[in-house]
Parts: C-alpha cells; sequence; structure tokens
C-alpha cells in the first residue's frame, strides 16, 4: 500500500512535453521583458522629463494597463484582432499584450530610479561640459539601474509567472501543457509539482543575477 | 581675458536674490565672495557659468556672453570649473573614472591619454593611494579634493568655488584649503564664495561683501575684512569671527 504511493504513470513523454511548454513560456517571458523593458525605458524617461501635458494622457493609458487583469487584456485583444483583420498568432498576441503590461509597470520603475538621482548631480556633470545627452548616458542611467534593478528582477519574475494567463487565448504552455496531462493521468499534485519545480528552475537564476549584481553595487556604494 | 558681470539680476519666481552685481574678475585673480546666507552668493557662481539663466544684465567670460543667444554653453564651460558645496560624485564611479569622465567626453581624449590627466591631477590634491577607490570609501575631504581634480582635468581658465569646506567636519576643512591655496599661488583665477574669513583674507586680491542680493563692499582683503567702512559687513563680520 505504501508503495503505491510512489507509482505513477507519469511518462518521459510527458516530461518532453512539460519542457516544451516550458521553452514556451521561456520565450514568452523572454519577448514581453524584451518588449516592456524598452517601452517602459522610453515611457520612463518621457514621464521623468515631460510637460504635464504630455506627462498626464501617457500616464493615463499606462494606468489602464496597469488597472486591468491580464486575463481580460488578452481576451480582448485576441478578438479584437479578429474583429480589426490582424493575423497574428495567439502567442504573437500573448507577447505583445505582456509586453504592453510589463511595461506599464516598468515605466514607473524606471521613471523613479531616474528622479532618484540627485540634481545636484547632474548639475555637476553639466559643470564640467557634458551635454544633456552624456549627462543621461553616463550618469543618470548607470545611477538609475542601480536604484532600479531589485524592482526590474521582481517585475521580470511576475510577468515569468503572469504568462501562464496565455493558456486562455490558446497559448500551449507550461501550465497549460501540465493540465493536459492531468485530464489524462489524474495526477494533478504529481504533475503540478513538476511544474512549479520547473518554474521554480527558471525564476532562480534571474533571481540570482539580481542579488549577484546588487551585492556588487553595494560594495561600491 | 576676464569675467565680466554687467548689472546683473537674478529672481527665482518672485524672489529676487541678486539685485544689480556689478563686478569684473581679472585673469590671475582670486576674488572671494563673503556674506549671509541667502544673500545671493552662490547663485551668482551659478549664473556664471550658465547653469542658471539670468533675468536682466549681462555675464561676459573672455568676451563671450555666457546668456547670450547661440552661446555653445558645453564649450564654454570647459574653460570655468565649478566645485559646490556638496561635492557631487559620480558614485558608479571610481575615484580615477570621476576624473577621466569630461576629458573623455567632452575633449575627446584617448582613454590612456585622460588617464594620464587624471592620476596627474589626483597626484595635484594628493589622492594617487586612491584611484581605484570608490567615492563612497573616501572621507568629505577627499572627496571634495576629488571633485576639485575633476574640475582641474578640464584645464579650465577659471575655478569658482561655492563654500566647498561648508558641509565638511572642521577637521577636514584644512587640507581642502590647502589644495586651493597651491591653486592660487599657481596663478589659477578663482571667484571663492566662502565663511572662511581668515582664508579669504590670506589668498584674495579682493574680497567682496554681499548684502541682500548686491554687493555692499568691495576692496583688498586688508580694507573689506581689517577695516570694513560699511555698518552691515562689521554687522556681519561680528558674527562670524
Amino acid at each position: 500500500m505504501f508503495s503505491s504511493l510512489f507509482e505513477t504513470t507519469f511518462s518521459f513523454n510527458d516530461l518532453m512535453f512539460m519542457l516544451k511548454g516550458a521553452g514556451v513560456t521561456l520565450m514568452l517571458t523572454f519577448w514581453a521583458v524584451l518588449g516592456g523593458t524598452l517601452l517602459g525605458v522610453v515611457f520612463g524617461v518621457v514621464r521623468a522629463v515631460s510637460p504635464w501635458w504630455v506627462n498626464a494622457p501617457l500616464g493615463a493609458v499606462l494606468d489602464v494597463f496597469r488597472s486591468i487583469p491580464l486575463l481580460i487584456q488578452l481576451v480582448v485583444a485576441n478578438s479584437f484582432k479578429t474583429i480589426i483583420g490582424i493575423h497574428w498568432s495567439p502567442f504573437t498576441v500573448g507577447c505583445v499584450v505582456l509586453a504592453l503590461y510589463m511595461s506599464a509597470y516598468c515605466t514607473e520603475i524606471v521613471r523613479s530610479g531616474f528622479l532618484a538621482v540627485p540634481t545636484t548631480t547632474r548639475r555637476a556633470a553639466r559643470s564640467l561640459g557634458l551635454t544633456w545627452r552624456q549627462d543621461l548616458t553616463e550618469i543618470v542611467f548607470p545611477i538609475a539601474l542601480r536604484v532600479a534593478l531589485p524592482s526590474w528582477i521582481g517585475l521580470t519574475l511576475g510577468v515569468m509567472k503572469d504568462t501562464a494567463m496565455v493558456w486562455w487565448i490558446g497559448v500551449v504552455e507550461l501550465l497549460r501543457s501540465s493540465q493536459v496531462i492531468v485530464t489524462r493521468i489524474h495526477e494533478p499534485l504529481f504533475v503540478l509539482t513538476i511544474a512549479g519545480l520547473i518554474y521554480f528552475l527558471m525564476s532562480f537564476p534571474i533571481a540570482r543575477l539580481g542579488a549577484r549584481l546588487e551585492k556588487r553595487w553595494r560594495e561600491n556604494d | 581675458m576676464s569675467i565680466e558681470i554687467q548689472d546683473v539680476h537674478k529672481a527665482f519666481g518672485s524672489l529676487e536674490v541678486v539685485k544689480g552685481v556689478t563686478m569684473t574678475v581679472e585673469k590671475g585673480e582670486v576674488v572671494s565672495i563673503i556674506g549671509g546666507s541667502g544673500s545671493g552668493k552662490s547663485t551668482l557662481l551659478m549664473c556664471i557659468n550658465g547653469l542658471e539663466p539670468i533675468n536682466e544684465g549681462r555675464i561676459l567670460v573672455d568676451g563671450t556672453d555666457v546668456h547670450g543667444r547661440g552661446t555653445d554653453l558645453n564649450k564654454l564651460r570647459r574653460k570655468i570649473g565649478i566645485v559646490f558645496q556638496q561635492w557631487n560624485a559620480f558614485p558608479h564611479l571610481t575615484v580615477l573614472e570621476n576624473v577621466m569622465l569630461a576629458p573623455r567626453k567632452v575633449l575627446g581624449r584617448s582613454k590612456a591619454e585622460a588617464e594620464a590627466i587624471a592620476v596627474d591631477k589626483l597626484a595635484r590634491v594628493g589622492l594617487s593611494e586612491k584611484l581605484k577607490v570608490f567615492p563612497s570609501k573616501l572621507s568629505g575631504g577627499q572627496q571634495q579634493r576629488m571633485a576639485i581634480a575633476r574640475a582641474l582635468a578640464m584645464s579650465p581658465d577659471y575655478m569658482l568655488f561655492d563654500e566647498v569646506t561648508s558641509a565638511l567636519d572642521p577637521q577636514l576643512v584644512g587640507e581642502v584649503l590647502d589644495t586651493m591655496r597651491s591653486l592660487s599661488a599657481e596663478g589659477m583665477t578663482m571667484i571663492v564664495v566662502t565663511h572662511e574669513i581668515a582664508f579669504a583674507r590670506e589668498v584674495s586680491n579682493r574680497v567682496a561683501f554681499f548684502h541682500k542680493g548686491r554687493i555692499h563692499e568691495i576692496g583688498p582683503p586688508a580694507q573689506v575684512i581689517g577695516a570694513p567702512r560699511e555698518p552691515e559687513t562689521i554687522d556681519f563680520l561680528k558674527s562670524v569671527l
């Protein structure tokens, strides 16, 4: 009776199927984080330096992405795409929506990092003859990066887990592939534990990398 | 070769802090500006290298109108070094990199050239031992000397000092003043906003006493500090000495 606890019909092929799903999760995360970060940096800098009449509308639009549940955004975007006749795959829709969702949060992280750089430090840079642009690239960005990194790592890990929601528009990623196996072999606890473990293995290096960078910078500060 | 300040007015909103200041600083001269807080001393320095716009008047540096249309401020600032009360180290760069940054990015020097300049200037302020260290590991006095080296690395014709010892612990003031003393001995043209009256008296060719946004009294230190004529100057000196 005891040994039956460890009996399972979970096969090697099932594991491969889940790892394939994990690959999709990684790709979704990659594009979402890449797009979300690039947009977030642009929007964040714009928000930090612009007058209110640029800032207010941009902030309002980004608030929409932050306030509506991701699931609704995905489903609406997927339906909308059909209505206006764009032929994007559900995977592409997922990447785009996740990127916009991430950019809305990333904007605020970038903005607060930017504003954390003391004006006196920037003034010192300008007094040496550095141009506004050089001040940004040589002084503001490196300092802001150190301030923003911990939040950005947290956001990235969050987005990796949020990718699970694209299953609703028909993308088979890690959680969806696990669910397919659960439906067949009826061992939810075992299968979901493996899925959880795979999520952990994907997140852990990112978290470690962040912690290492932080430690290195803290030693200098 | 001079800095000419002509009837400069500067207001922040409705608050006018500089109310018609006129003075000329000749090449090779050291002029100290003393006066109470809020008298417009520091603001005037910011105006001289264009960090603050002015409302009226003109400032000419070697004949170039600092606030004139078409003036390339980034170019003009190469000849005017400024050191602030808060030393404003760039925290993500080592001491050496702090000093190398402007020669590399602004003057377009090669890495090796910029490093040679930086090593030389840091030796000049007595920081040869700290090249690879990050600013956070330095004392306030050392950070301030690094800021001086950073400004000197641009080989400026003029140096402006804005209360550079005010934020330092008393025992660290001496090392920074020594550095400034040796600069003036080398003939650097300097405008020094300071509360160190003894220092002003020792190194300056002229001392200007600022009061409520105006120059109240200006002349050789022996006169302005040694034998002040205006009652405001006398009161101020009494309060700080």
